[in-house]
């Protein structure tokens, strides 16, 4: 049995649908790669699975159990943890406590704060300044030291590398690489698509709110990925 | 290509809204002829309710229209009376005429404030409006020329025969209402009007559009405040006698918020139908003194939270009337 | 000696103050919202004691022990019932139910319990004072208060930057969207600020009643004071509060002494002239950027 299993999942921004009858079965430990071009749907769909959106109850079923249309606390109760779109880091928290808030609901598990500087040293070398003072490589580290300080059972990325330089964003990705590595299920939305298959054992790809591809990075060409891309 | 041609018009007026003026004029020619037909305690009576009316749409412009919040505007009803007292009994201007230029007092008064409330926003430019309110009350009640904390009489209109002192107070509450209400709706359609209803829906969104939110701010301020001032002197020539503590008292506001708010914030329609409900509610329960206050309270809330677009609001996204409107709309020619 | 009596008055006066502000601010910092009832909650707390006191022969300092978890229930009832539901909607429906709530409460005081003054007396304590030297003597019940309202300052700050519900409030006061990606359901917080905030204002309001006499109609001006002391002492800064309320307190002693009628006048014109030459308050904690 997947761990999370989406099925005929719509999503509306208001009278504007962006998600049509999205399916798809994530099992236990994979890494899933989510791509596609801007407006295509894929932080949508990451915020349909973590509860931001509403949506129906069958959409959404995590270890057999419908969950769709749970508030967006209540899901990380569950599990799914978001690490959103543009960092969000809390301006009024420092390092350590923007990790330590993560923690809020936490569920029991291996990561705790030590674990979390043992990944991002940098982080452990600011803990005590504000969050936002860190430069947008560190913000984004410390945005999912955050995530996973909330032990989840599966990690929501979306697009880490926007207004990143390409060798921080280099780094960004092998440290997950570690954390993908032992075993976190995670489902990772990404614009550059170079890096995150390196990491993906599957990708799926967007297209106007569908899915249009979906298989291992290595049965994909370059060729047939772009066509999915761009509807080409 | 021919149905695609066909032209499209930009109009203002509704079958309601003709209808409406059509029951304006009928209404304003029944009140005209009331002196000849009704009583004086009637006209009395009328002059409260436009008064309160008047008090009512300027708390509207000011919050529904403005997004300004004020919770301070007896300060201009206290002002403008004891205006009115100054100017009729101290200056020898006559009484009538003091009305209006109370109003001009109001807004001159206006500035300095708008100094001081306008770096507070929300919540907190509420309770500033307030204080201020509170301090011109002190203020006024620790003057000795303005009568103390006993207040002082109007005797400027004493050598007026009653009933022509009545008679003059109940016209000039009628040309008010209706200066108030052609005023406000003008405003509204005008240029003005627009960039104004522009700041309530986006403040940020206008602002790129050019539209100086300050300055339509303070405008907006500095013309609620001379409603307001030449109502508080119109409400004080009727009753008379003035002393800070009712001049200045919060139940002004309240009684245009409770008007404004059960009847439909932001439309002209809404307080009207808000001061009738108001009014009425105030003679069936007149024997019950503070249950009164209590139940209105619970209609505000409640209406806040259930229906927040007020009476009027229910009424015209039901049956789509606009009777004053102010938006324009298009229709196929 | 005299105005150092007045000045050591008004100083005791602001720990007053301090507490009437602390549940105000701390809810303007949590969720922007301004409670314009929140006097007029004090009063209700006050009576409250009096009822309790006239029932039970309780001591009005030991019925603060009922009334304030009354009075947070209260406060947690209200938010989750009532303001919680006007999340979204703007600055202007906050506004005017907790005007409306105002009214209600004063209203419900009047017919309840008619337009009398009232007074609680807490017994012996009432006259004690404490000798200071040089003439001076301060009540001990102005003391206490000073006290109970440092303490609660201490707690509060405490509470916010040390714990773990405290992390959450300044994640949901910076971006409760993102908070609840922790987990955070900003609604059950907003609920507990509030409940805290008038837990916070029912002491203020019982210690208010011991100190003076009090009506229904006593609440309006006890926001005043409140925000006054919150503007003068600068927002998002507790400490601030505290000498925001002392000031506040001085300036109305002061006022007092120079001519009766003008104390609370005096007040008034200090926070105006704070307010227009330094508007951010005496004490502001700078925000730091928003993200």
């Amino acid at each position: 049995m997947s761990l999370l299993a989406v099925r005929g999942l719509d999503a509306f921004y208001g009278d504007f649908q962006a998600l049509f009858g999205i399916s798809l079965d994530i099992a236990a430990r994979e890494t899933v790669a989510v791509i596609g071009s801007n407006g295509s749907g894929k932080s949508t769909f990451l915020n349909a699975v973590a509860g931001v959106l509403p949506v129906t109850r069958s959409a959404i079923v995590l270890d057999g159990i419908a969950v769709g249309g749970q508030p967006a606390h209540e899901m990380v109760a569950r599990g799914i943890v978001l690490v959103p779109e543009g960092r969000r880091i809390f301006p009024s928290l420092t390092v350590e406590e923007n990790l330590l808030v993560g923690a809020y609901r936490a569920g029991s598990g291996r990561w705790n704060l030590g674990r979390v500087y043992e990944l991002f040293p940098r982080l452990a070398a600011r803990r005590r300044q504000p969050g936002v003072n860190l430069s947008g490589g560190e913000q984004q580290m410390l945005a999912i030291g955050r995530g996973l300080m909330a032990n989840p059972r599966l990690l929501l990325i979306d697009e880490i590398s926007l207004g990143l330089a390409p060798v921080v964003i280099k780094q960004l990705y092998e440290v997950l690489a570690t954390v993908t590595a032992e075993g976190m299920t995670t489902i990772v939305v990404e614009q550059d698509v170079s890096q995150v298959l390196r990491i993906a054992h599957r990708v799926v790809c967007f297209r106007h709110g569908r899915l249009s591809l979906a298989g291992r990075p290595d049965e994909l060409s370059r060729a047939r990925i772009a066509a999915a891309y761009f509807g080409v | 290509m021919s149905e695609r041609e066909q032209a499209l018009t930009v109009r203002r007026t509704t079958p309601a809204s003709r209808a409406g003026l059509a029951g304006a004029i009928v209404v304003l020619a029944v009140l005209v002829t009331l002196p000849v037909w009704g009583d004086p305690a009637s006209m009395r009576r009328l002059v409260e309710f436009i008064t309160l009316l008047v008090l009512a749409q300027m708390w509207n412009l000011l919050a529904g229209y403005a997004g300004l919040v004020s919770i301070g505007q007896q300060a201009y009803v206290g002002v403008g009376a004891y205006a009115l007292i100054a100017l009729a009994d101290d200056v020898g201007i006559d009484p009538f005429l003091a009305v209006p230029l109370a109003g001009v007092i109001a807004a001159m008064i206006a500035l300095p404030i708008a100094a001081v409330v306008f770096r507070f926003q929300g919540g907190y430019f509420a309770v500033g409006t307030w204080a201020v309110a509170e301090v011109l009350r002190l203020l006024v009640a620790n003057t000795g020329a303005l009568g103390r904390g006993t207040g002082r009489t109007l005797k400027a209109v004493f050598p007026l025969a009653r009933e022509s002192r009545e008679l003059v107070t109940y016209f000039l509450a009628l040309a008010l209402g209706v200066a108030a209400l052609i005023g406000v709706y003008a405003f509204l359609r005008s240029r003005f009007g627009l960039g104004l209803m522009a700041v309530r829906d986006s403040e940020a969104a206008s602002e790129t559009l050019g539209v100086d939110v300050f300055r339509t701010k303070l405008t907006v301020y500095l013309v609620t405040a001379f409603g307001t001032g030449a109502s508080g002197s119109l409400i004080y020539l009727n009753l008379l006698r003035v002393s800070p503590d009712a001049a200045f008292s919060i139940n002004w506001t309240a009684a245009s918020i409770f008007i404004v708010v059960i009847g439909g914030l932001g439309s002209l329609e809404g307080p009207l139908i808000g001061a009738v409900v108001f009014f009425v509610l105030r003679e069936l329960l007149a024997d019950y003194g503070s249950w009164y206050m209590i139940l209105l309270g619970g209609l505000a809330v409640g209406v806040m939270l259930a229906y927040p677009q007020g009476l009027w609001g229910l009424i015209a996204e039901r049956w789509d009337i606009r009777v004053f409107p102010v938006q324009r709309r298009v229709w196929r020619a | 000696m005299g105005w150092i009596d007045t000045v050591v008055q008004g100083v005791l006066l602001g720990g007053l103050y301090a507490l009437f502000a602390t549940g105000l601010s701390l809810i303007f910092g949590v969720m922007r919202i301004v409670n314009l009832a929140h006097g007029d909650f004090s009063i209700l707390a006050a009576f409250l004691a009096i009822l309790l006191m006239d029932a039970l022969a309780l001591n009005p300092l030991l019925s603060l022990v009922l009334v304030v978890p009354v009075m947070a229930l209260l406060g947690y009832g209200l938010q989750w019932h009532v303001l919680n539901q006007l999340l979204g909607r703007g600055l202007l429906p906050p506004v005017l139910v907790t005007f409306g709530l105002s009214i209600i409460i004063q209203n419900v005081l009047l017919e309840t319990f008619s337009a009398d003054s009232r007074r609680l007396n807490p017994g012996a304590i009432d006259t004690a004072s404490l000798a200071l030297g040089r003439g001076l003597a301060v009540g001990w019940f102005s003391l206490i208060t000073l006290g109970v309202a440092v303490l609660v300052l201490v707690g509060l700050q405490l509470y916010i930057s040390r714990t773990r519900g405290g992390r959450a409030f300044r994640a949901i006061a910076d971006d409760r969207t993102t908070a609840a990606l922790m987990g955070i359901d900003h609604r059950r917080l907003y609920a507990t600020a509030m409940a805290l905030s008038l837990g916070i204002v029912a002491i203020a309001g019982v210690f208010l009643g011991v100190r003076t006499t009090f009506t229904f109609s006593s609440g309006p001006d006890r926001l005043l004071f409140a925000f006054e002391a919150v503007i003068i002492g600068g927002l998002g800064s507790l400490w601030g509060t505290l000498l925001g309320g002392a000031i506040l307190g001085v300036a109305q002693t002061v006022g007092a002494k120079l001519s009766p009628g003008w104390g609370v006048l005096t007040g008034h014109l200090v926070f105006l002239a704070v307010l227009l030459m330094r508007p951010q308050g005496l004490f502001a904690q700078p925000r730091r950027v928003d993200s």
